[in-house]
C-alpha cells in the first residue's frame, strides 16, 4: 500500500484536479498528477505512489534527520555512554 | 533502422501486410523468400532454397533452440529480430561453442506491416553478420488476424565446441568466484518503459547484443571456465538459482556489487522491483576458479559488451542449493526464485 | 535517488541498531503495520540484525492479504466476462480467490492488465468506448486519494464504461481490532508512512491512549524503520504511550487536506470484513451514493460464487500475530509459495512466505 518515491518536480501544466506535471526520479521521467500538492512547485521533491503526489517532501526536515543521526555517530560513547543517550533523548524530544 | 525509412523492395511493394497467401508455400511464399529473405540472408545454403541445409561442422556441436514473442516487438533499443538472432548465439556460445549456423521460423499474423517485418529481418541478418553466423534454412507460416502477436520468431543454432570445453552448471564448485559480465536490468525495464500502462520517458535501452566474441576470448586465455549463463528471463536470480540447485551448491552474492545503471536502479524503485529479477539480453554470468577472476574480467572488459564486467559473490559449501545475498548492512537475505513473472507492486 | 539513498546509509544503521541493543534490556513486541515495511525489513535483513530482545511482529497491512475472499472471487468473475478489460495492480495478481487467480482467468481469455497508476485504467476506458473496463481498487489510505480521482474523473467525463471494484482498508480500527484481541502480543506499533501522509497522525493519539500503546509514525528506508523502532522500544522501556512522528520529511499532524477531501467525497466509510481477520466495523471505504454507478459489484451482479476459505488456512492468526508461520499445521506441506492456500504465503512480504524462505536457509546453514 506503501510504495512511495521521491521525485523533483521538473513541470507543471493545467490546474485544479487535473494538474499534471513530469516529475523526475534519477533520470526516470514520469507524468504525475499534481492536483493534491497544489503549492509544489517546480524544483521541489514530492513523494509519488501510483501516479500521484501525495505530499511536498520536506528537504529541510529531511537533511535534518540526516544530520542528527550523524551527529549521534560523532558522539563518543564510549566515555560516558549513559551521558549520550540522554542528550540524544532530549534532542530528539526537543524537536517533536 | 526506422519503419519509415526501409523501402519495400518490388514486387513486394503491392502488398503493404502479409497476407495468409505468404504463408501458402505459393507464389506470394516465394516471392517474401526471393525477394526479403534471401537478400537478407545472403547466399549459401539458404540461396539453394532445397528442404534442408546440409551442413559439416567439422566436430562436437552445441545446439540450442529459443523462441521469441517479446511485445512490443519494436523497443528502445532493438527488436525482436535481433533479439532473436543474439539470444540463440549466445545460449549456444554458453556451452564454449562457436556459433555458426542458425534456422529461422516465423509465424507472421495476417495484417502484419510488410515495412515492420523488413525492419525485422534486416536487423536479424545485420546482427547474424556481426555474431558472425549464418542463417542456413527457414520456415514462414501466416495464422489468421487475432490469432498471433504480430510475429513469433524461432531460432534453433549450431555451434561447433572447442576444443575441450566442458562448461555446464554442475560444474559449480565451492571457491568459484561469480562474474557478471555488466549492469543487470537492462532489458527488462527498457520493455517496462513502453508497455502500456508501465510508460515511462526514460532513456533506458536494451543490453541485446551477441556475447559469442567476448566469450571466445575469454577461453582463449585458457582459463577452465566452470559455468557460464545468460540471465534472460528471471534475471540473475533465476541463473544463480538454476546452477545452485545443479551443482547442488550454495551461491553468496555481495548485494553491493551487482553492477545496475543508474536510471535503471530508479525505474526499479518506482515500479518495485528488484533488478536482480530484471531480464537480460546481453550479460553473461560466469563462475570461475578464484585465481582466473583477475584475468577473465580484463578480457571482458576490453569488449564493449563487458566494460562493467565485475565479480559479484563466490560459490560456497554452506546452504547448498540456495542463494543468499549480504545486504549492504551485512544481514543476509535469501534470494529465492521467483514463482512466476515479477511483476510491479504498489504494497 | 536523492533523498533515498542517504536514508540506506549502511555505518549509520549499524549504529542505530547498536544504540537499539543498548536501549533494550527486557523483550518487547512490536509490529510494523505496512507491507512495504515488511518488505523492506526482510529485504535489508533487518529483523535478523536486531537483537533478540526485540521481536517483529508483521502486520496486516498488505491489501493483498486482507481483501476479503468474496472480493478476489467478485473480481475473477467479472475479469472472466466476456468483453470487459479487467485492470489491476501488479499485487494482486497472483492472490488465490476460491480456487484459481487473475493469472489463471488471463490465460483462460479474459482481458486481465496490470496498470501502474489507476487513472491509466481510466485512460484505457477513454481509448475503448465499446468495452467495460474495471479497476480493481484495492488499498489502504494511501492509495484512496488515487482511487478517488480515477472515478472523480470518470464522472466527470461521463465515462459511462469505466467502474471501479473498490475494496479500501483502514489502518486505525485494524490495530484496535489487533489490540483488542485476547490473545495479543502487541506492545508498540510502527504507523504506516505513507498513510500517515495522506491521513496524518492526529486519529492515532485515542488509540495510544486508550490502550497504552506507543505508535511511532515510520517510514521505509533502514534508517526510517530503525528509528521508528528505536523510539518504540525508548518509550516501552520509559513507560511512555504517545505518538510520534519518524518520518518527518513526509508526514505532518494534519496530513494532505485536499486529498482527504477528495476521498471524502467519494468514499463512505462502511464495515469491512478482512480476509482472515473478519468483520472489523466501519474499516473500509466503499463508493459514496453520488459515485454508484460507477461501482462494479453493482455493474455487474456477481452470482453463484461459493466463496471456499481453505480450512486449513490460519493466515488470520498470522497477520494478527497471533500464530506464528512454521506454527501452522499446514506450512511447508499443503501450503507452499508455489501451493499458496492464502494470501500470506503469496505475497512476497507476507509473513509465511518470509519464513519459509528463511527457515530453510538456517536449516541448510546449520546442516553444512
Amino acid at each position: 500500500m506503501c510504495l512511495g518515491i521521491p521525485g523533483k518536480v521538473i513541470e507543471i501544466t493545467g490546474e485544479g484536479v487535473t494538474r499534471t506535471g513530469r516529475v523526475d526520479f534519477d533520470g526516470i521521467v514520469k507524468e504525475v498528477n499534481l492536483a493534491y500538492v497544489p503549492d509544489i512547485s517546480i524544483g521541489d521533491y514530492t513523494i509519488v505512489h501510483v501516479g500521484f503526489a501525495i505530499t511536498q517532501l520536506d528537504e529541510e526536515a529531511a537533511l535534518e534527520t540526516l544530520a542528527h543521526l550523524q551527529e549521534l555517530e560523532a558522539v563518543e560513547v564510549e566515555l560516558d555512554p549513559d551521558a549520550a543517550l540522554a542528550a540524544e533523548e532530549a534532542a530528539a524530544k526537543g524537536e517533536e | 533502422m526506422t519503419i519509415e525509412n526501409w523501402s519495400c523492395p518490388m514486387p513486394l511493394r503491392d502488398h503493404p501486410s502479409i497476407v495468409m497467401g505468404h504463408g501458402g508455400g505459393g507464389q506470394l511464399s516465394a516471392e517474401l523468400i526471393e525477394h526479403l529473405f534471401v537478400p537478407a540472408f545472403g547466399d549459401g545454403e539458404l540461396a539453394e532454397l532445397a528442404d534442408a541445409a546440409v551442413l559439416d561442422p567439422g566436430g562436437l556441436i552445441s545446439f540450442s533452440t529459443d523462441t521469441f514473442v517479446v511485445r512490443p516487438r519494436f523497443f528502445p533499443g532493438g527488436n525482436i529480430g535481433e533479439l532473436a538472432v543474439n539470444g540463440t548465439v549466445n545460449d549456444v556460445a554458453m556451452r564454449g561453442a562457436l556459433p555458426r549456423y542458425l534456422s529461422v521460423g516465423l509465424i507472421l499474423e495476417e495484417g502484419l506491416p510488410l515495412a515492420e517485418l523488413g525492419v525485422i529481418v534486416e536487423s536479424m541478418a545485420a546482427a547474424a553478420a556481426h555474431a558472425g553466423v549464418t542463417i542456413v534454412t527457414g520456415d514462414t507460416k501466416v495464422v489468421d488476424r487475432g490469432h498471433g502477436d504480430g510475429i513469433f520468431i524461432n531460432t534453433t543454432g549450431i555451434g561447433i565446441l572447442r576444443e575441450g570445453a566442458d562448461i555446464r552448471p554442475q560444474r559449480a564448485e565451492p571457491g568459484d568466484v561469480i562474474i557478471v559480465s555488466g549492469n543487470v536490468g537492462d532489458h527488462g525495464m527498457a520493455i517496462m518503459s513502453v508497455r502500456e500502462g508501465l510508460e515511462f520517458e526514460a532513456s533506458i535501452v536494451s543490453d541485446t547484443a551477441a556475447l559469442n566474441h567476448m566469450i571466445n576470448d575469454v577461453l582463449d586465455t585458457g582459463t577452465d571456465v566452470h559455468v557460464l549463463r545468460d540471465p534472460t528471463r528471471g534475471g540473475l536470480a533465476a541463473s544463480l538459482n538454476e546452477i545452485a540447485t545443479a551443482a547442488d551448491v550454495g551461491v553468496l552474492i555481495e548485494e553491493r556489487a551487482i553492477p545496475v545503471d543508474r536510471t535503471v536502479a530508479a525505474a526499479c524503485e518506482i515500479l518495485g522491483m528488484d533488478p536482480m529479477y530484471v531480464a537480460n539480453e546481453g550479460k553473461v554470468v560466469a563462475f570461475v576458479p578464484a585465481a582466473d577472476a583477475d584475468r577473465v574480467l580484463d578480457t571482458m572488459r576490453s569488449h564493449r559488451e563487458g566494460v562493467n564486467a565485475t565479480v559479484i559473490g563466490e560459490v560456497t559449501s554452506t546452504h547448498r542449493g540456495m542463494v543468499a545475498a549480504r545486504t549492504p548492512l551485512g544481514s543476509t537475505r535469501v534470494v529465492d526464485m521467483q514463482v512466476g513473472e515479477q511483476l510491479p507492486r504498489i504494497c | 535517488m536523492k533523498y533515498l539513498d542517504e536514508f540506506r546509509d549502511p555505518d549509520l544503521a549499524l549504529r542505530l541498531i547498536d544504540d537499539i541493543s543498548r536501549i533494550a534490556t527486557r523483550r518487547h513486541v512490536l509490529m510494523e503495520v505496512c507491507g512495504g515495511q515488511t518488505h523492506s525489513i526482510i529485504r535489508n535483513g533487518i529483523d535478523r540484525l536486531l537483537p533478540d530482545e526485540i521481536e517483529m511482529v508483521h502486520g496486516p497491512g498488505c491489501p493483498v492479504c486482507v481483501t476479503p475472499l468474496e472480493t478476489i472471487d467478485k473480481a475473477l468473475a467479472i475479469a472472466s466476462r466476456e468483453g470487459v478489460i479487467f485492470c489491476s495492480f501488479g499485487d494482486m495478481l497472483r492472490v488465490p480467490g476460491s480456487g484459481r487467480d487473475l493469472f489463471s482467468v488471463k490465460s483462460a481469455g479474459g482481458d486481465v492488465r496490470i496498470v501502474y497508476s489507476p487513472l491509466d485504467a481510466v485512460k484505457i476506458a477513454r481509448d475503448n468506448p465499446d468495452r467495460e473496463v474495471v479497476f480493481f481498487g484495492i488499498g489502504f489510505e494511501t492509495t484512496a486519494p488515487a482511487n478517488a480521482m480515477a472515478v472523480y474523473q470518470a464522472k466527470q467525463e461521463g465515462l459511462t464504461n469505466f467502474s471501479m471494484l473498490v475494496s479500501h482498508v483502514l489502518v486505525p480500527p485494524a490495530m484496535r481490532a489487533i489490540l483488542d484481541a485476547p490473545t495479543n502480543r502487541v506492545e508498540a506499533f510502527l504507523a504506516a508512512g505513507h498513510v500517515c501522509s495522506v491521513m496524518g497522525y492526529e486519529e492515532y493519539d485515542p488509540i495510544a491512549e486508550q490502550y497504552g500503546t506507543p505508535i511511532v509514525v515510520t517510514g521505509f528506508e533502514p534508517l526510517d524503520l530503525l528509528q521508528g523502532i528505536k523510539s518504540a522500544v525508548l518509550q516501552l522501556e520509559e513507560g511512555r504511550a504517545e505518538v510520534e512522528n519518524a518520518y518527518q520529511r513526509a508526514v505532518n499532524r494534519v496530513g494532505n487536506v485536499p486529498a482527504q477531501e477528495m476521498v471524502n467525497d467519494v468514499f463512505t466509510t462502511i464495515d469491512r470484513n478482512w480476509r482472515g481477520i473478519g468483520m472489523i466495523p466501519q474499516s473500509g471505504w466503499a463508493l459514496a451514493d453520488e459515485y454508484r454507478s460507477f461501482d462494479a459489484a453493482e455493474r455487474f451482479t456477481v452470482t453463484d460464487i461459493d466463496t471456499v476459505e481453505s480450512p486449513l488456512c490460519h493466515a488470520g492468526e498470522v497477520l494478527r500475530g497471533t500464530l506464528k508461520p512454521d506454527e501452522c499445521p499446514a506450512f511447508g506441506k499443503e501450503c507452499t509459495p508455489r501451493t499458496p492456500l492464502g494470501a500470506t504465503m503469496v505475497s512476497a512480504e507476507g509473513a509465511c512466505a518470509a519464513y519459509y524462505l528463511y527457515g530453510r536457509f538456517q536449516e541448510l546453514e546449520a546442516t553444512s
